[in-house]
């Protein structure tokens, strides 16, 4: 691959830009901001959509799926919101605060702001962040690589979001839902950031409802955990979509604090959902959890690189696939350690189970360790449901399906009891039957 | 945890600068001219009287080469490298071809003596069988020099020769069987090697015939300037077995040289080959200066039933190592192995691996590599296990562990793993606590430590890996390394 030549754009990437030359003057941002945006549609200009040349998308090839790329979505007026969430309430059960993006913009008016002021929580509007003087500040966290083909569309073509920061010492009582609501056919893209302050402490919710066609979901999360804080945060990518959901996390975190995440996937179509954590203080944890559900032909890519740049924290990535029909099932991780990140402790695993002889499963875990004082393993398995254990439960009297089922719950329960939020576990482990039941 | 003290001496006395093999062998030589060209490769087949198809097929090869671009993906750095200020022949003057021993030039034999690797083949004594008795084909600079015990192998049916004399003695063998396993276009290295490949061994195994003796062959690099191509082919026909047995030196030089070889094994139905390494090509010194860059790939084709390919490699030498022992299982019940063990020190970078491709039923693969870092040496293991759609109940068992000493190496693991397959079982390890729960269970349970239990059971498996060298190269390995494997990190 020879960068000097010019590339054949494929039609996705011919929409694509014009979709920005149709778009680039409504879209909010600086000047600075602009000129953001500018360098990211060059760079897809430049290298088009990330493709299985590009290493980090050998498995998902973006550029192959996207056939064409309509308009950016308008906004979802305020009474189909209320209609998609009511229809599609995720979190029904559980008491929380909910902050609503529709189509990817913030909707104040359908969010619990003022509540959410009460216990030390500010919301702010990131087009209004954007438009602002420093607004590129907020596009230029996310550490991501410079050539990460999603994160250069959603900073190309970023409509809105949120900016959420929990003040210094905050403990918010409930779990706080940030819940997507889509009603196009397009793309929706959106970026949002989320802030612990010092010892503070957030459980968040992330979830997306509602119908869309064909398009792309983008949506890029940075988490600021600042020293002694806590994040958990559950991000739900379930029911059915012809949309490529493209989900980018970038977390930093200072001394002494803990993240922990758990990326839920049922139904994918074309899901990708990397994950990007760099430890700035020593003595942090992060867990990150993955549980993966696809059948079809549909693809799911959990990638993740933890970046261990200071010494004496601690992280563990559990992931768990389910495959069935001809889905694919992709996991990336890494974990890199830092010449002085002794006493590195690092422990990834990732299990697949494939249901049907056409699913696919690639699993790549990887370590780069430049530390000598350092703990760190990792694991990867892969194979189909034990006959001895079917056996064992037909024996009983439990009918195959059922025993399948058991079986498969039981080994997804593996990431979701270990994740650890328990309000939501039940839910979780519900979404799994129904995913069984109804692929 | 740390490494202990013992470990560190251990890899330091292994340390670059004492470097064993490092004299240069004054003997006259005849160099073709420099330069990567038609002309350079016309001249090479001519001096090798090889059959017109030969000739064709190098050329081709260039042409391709000079279409195709050096990979980058691989974790290791050089300065580019200048193909045409490479001289791709270079022999022994009183080389003329194929010799008996007695004729060998006496610097020669001097030269493989003081390497340790006797040519004399071994008087029978009276009515006593001598035990371990190996044949060897020498390979210095471009030319095979000798090979031994050449009319005995013969009474069994058994062709050890070089490629170029197997070239001219059956060329229709090696017509079908050469490429068939690593195509002209492979990779740069694999096409750079089908160019200007000097010399190598040529090993046909016939029908249902174990090799009465261990085959093996010396490669020495002596010239300056030069680039060492060879290419070994080894045929195992139904129901036969063979070990080979490969070792490596260079002299110790200021400049880089380039060893780019290609390696083809193939196994038909209940065949087994064993191939052994112990690569210690000049590292570099001390400062990084000098050694052998080594460009290899390395692949076996388990095309019978039953047919079984075990690589074992002891990597501790060359400045760069670019190798990944490969097999393919196509055969149904095939079987592929990978031991290794890879010494990195100084500022040595090893990108090194195995590919276990897996499109039989029943097929089945073991993959155990040992990484060890030690100065300011990058060790990679970069590997892939794949199941595709037919290889139902393939089942692979991967562990590789890597230790540092020192905080200014590095180790990194690169595993891909592709099951398209349900009934494909992969499990991949790479913590020596996890290795297995029983085993820790069963020595802890007995009253040994968590971490008595681990060292018990990691040198155990160190063991294996050696274990698996036929016994002259056993002793070899076990000088190079004898590395408690304390303190494994993933």
């Amino acid at each position: 691959m020879n960068a000097s030549v010019p590339i054949k754009h494929t039609q996705a990437e011919s929409d694509l830009f014009d979709r920005y030359e149709t778009a680039k003057d409504n879209l909010p941002g600086s000047v600075t901001v602009n000129a953001l945006r500018e360098a990211a549609i060059a760079q897809i200009r430049d290298k088009g959509l990330p493709h299985r040349r590009v290493e980090e998308y050998k498995y998902s090839d973006l550029r192959a799926f996207l056939k064409s790329a309509g308009p950016l979505a308008g906004n979802v007026d305020a009474a189909s919101a209320r209609s998609v969430l009511a229809a599609a309430d995720t979190f029904a059960d559980l008491d929380r605060y909910r902050i609503v993006l529709s189509n990817g913009t913030y909707a104040a008016e359908l969010s619990d702001t003022d509540a959410l002021a009460k216990e030390g929580v500010t919301v702010t509007d990131l087009g209004d962040v954007l438009t602002a003087e420093d607004g590129a500040r907020v596009l230029s966290y996310p550490k991501t690589g410079p050539t990460d083909g999603i994160v250069a569309l959603n900073t190309a073509f970023v409509q809105g979001g949120m900016v959420l920061e929990v003040k210094d010492g905050a403990e918010v009582s409930k779990p706080v839902e940030l819940v997507h609501v889509a009603e196009f056919a397009g793309a929706q893209v959106t970026r949002n950031r989320i802030v612990v302050g010092k010892g503070a402490k957030l459980r968040l919710l992330e979830s997306f409802v509602g119908d869309t066609g064909e398009g792309e979901i983008n949506a890029v999360f940075d988490y600021d955990v600042a020293d002694n804080a806590v994040l958990a945060a559950t991000r739900l990518i379930v029911g059915r979509t012809e949309a490529a959901r493209l989900l980018t996390t970038t977390a930093r975190l200072g001394a002494e604090s803990e993240l922990r995440t758990l990326g839920f996937i049922a139904g994918p179509r074309f899901t990708r959902n990397q994950q990007f954590v760099d430890f700035t203080g020593e003595n942090s944890e992060a867990k990150v959890y993955g549980v993966t559900m696809a059948g079809g032909r549909d693809l799911a890519d959990q990638t993740l690189i933890v970046d261990h740049a200071v010494p004496h924290c601690n992280s563990r990535e559990f992931f768990k696939t389910v495959l069935d029909g001809e889905a694919r099932g992709v996991y990336q991780g890494r974990i890199n350690v830092a010449q002085h990140a002794q006493k590195t402790d690092g422990e990834m695993m990732t299990q697949a189970l494939l249901l049907s002889e056409e699913a696919e499963m690639a699993n790549k875990p990887e370590l780069e360790i430049f530390a000598d004082d350092v703990i760190c393993a990792h694991g990867a398995t892969s194979g189909q449901i034990d006959e001895d254990l079917l056996f064992y439960l037909r024996a009983r009297g439990i009918p195959e399906d059922e025993a399948k089922t058991l079986l498969v719950l039981a080994f997804l329960s593996e990431a979701i009891e270990e994740y650890g939020e328990d309000d939501v576990t039940e839910g979780l482990e519900a979404r799994v039957r129904d995913w069984l039941a109804g692929h | 945890m740390p490494a202990v003290q013992e470990t560190i001496e251990q890899v330091k006395a292994i340390d670059v600068d004492q470097y064993k093999y490092g004299f240069v062998t004054d003997i006259e030589s005849e160099k073709g001219a420099k330069g990567l060209s038609e002309e350079t490769i016309r001249f090479l087949s001519a001096k090798k009287n090889e059959p017109e198809w030969m000739t064709e097929w190098r050329l081709d090869a260039l042409r391709r080469f000079q279409q195709m671009e050096e990979p980058d993906w691989a974790r290791v750095s050089y300065p580019k490298i200048d193909f045409d200020d490479l001289y791709y022949w270079a022999a022994p003057k009183s080389v003329e071809g194929p010799k008996s021993l007695d004729e060998v030039d006496p610097e020669l034999l001097a030269t493989y003596e003081k390497l340790g690797i006797p040519l004399a083949e071994q008087e029978m004594l009276a009515g006593v069988e001598p035990k371990n008795r190996v044949a060897v084909d020498a390979v210095f600079d471009s030319v095979s020099v000798v090979t031994t015990f050449k009319e005995e192998l013969k009474k069994a049916g058994v062709i050890f020769c070089s490629i170029s004399e197997a070239l001219r003695e059956y060329p229709d063998l090696v017509k079908k069987y050469l490429g068939s396993v690593v195509p002209v276009t492979d990779n740069y290295y694999a096409t750079l090697n089908s160019a200007v490949f000097s010399d190598g061994s040529f090993v046909y195994i016939p029908e249902g015939v174990r090799c009465p003796m261990e085959l093996s062959t010396y490669f020495r690099i002596n010239e300056q300037n030069t680039g060492q191509f060879e290419r070994t082919l080894i045929i195992a026909e139904k129901g036969s077995y063979v070990s080979y047995l490969e070792g490596c030196t260079a002299p110790q030089r200021d400049e880089n040289q380039l060893h780019a070889a290609v390696v083809e094994l193939v196994a038909l139905d209940d065949a087994e080959i064993k191939y052994s390494t112990v690569q210690n090509w000049f590292p570099g010194d001390k400062e990084g200066k000098g050694g052998i860059y080594n460009f290899v790939t390395k692949r076996g084709d388990c095309r019978g039933k039953n047919s079984k390919i075990s690589w074992t490699q002891v990597e501790t030498g060359s400045a760069i190592t670019w190798k990944y022992p490969s097999c393919i299982l196509r055969g149904e019940n095939s079987r592929g192995e990978f031991y290794s063990i890879a010494v990195s020190n100084g500022y040595q970078q090893v990108d090194s691996g195995t590919k276990m491709i897996h499109l039989g039923k029943n097929s089945s693969s073991r993959i155990i590599s040992k990484g060890i870092s030690a100065g300011r040496s990058q060790n990679t293991y970069r590997g892939l296990v794949s199941a595709h759609r037919k290889a139902s109940n393939a089942r692979n068992f991967t562990q590789c562990d890597s230790l540092l000493i020192g905080q200014d190496c590095g180790a990194h693991t690169v595993p891909y793993i592709e099951s398209k397959n349900a009934s494909a079982q992969f499990e991949h390890e790479a913590t020596t606590s996890k290795i297995s729960d029983d085993q820790m269970f069963y020595c802890l349970q007995r009253g040994l430590s968590e971490e008595e239990a681990v060292a018990l059971i990691v040198n155990g498996f160190v063991k294996d890996v050696i274990q698996q060298l036929p016994m002259e190269f056993a002793v070899e390995a076990q000088k190079l390394i004898s590395i408690s494997l304390e303190g494994s990190v993933g």
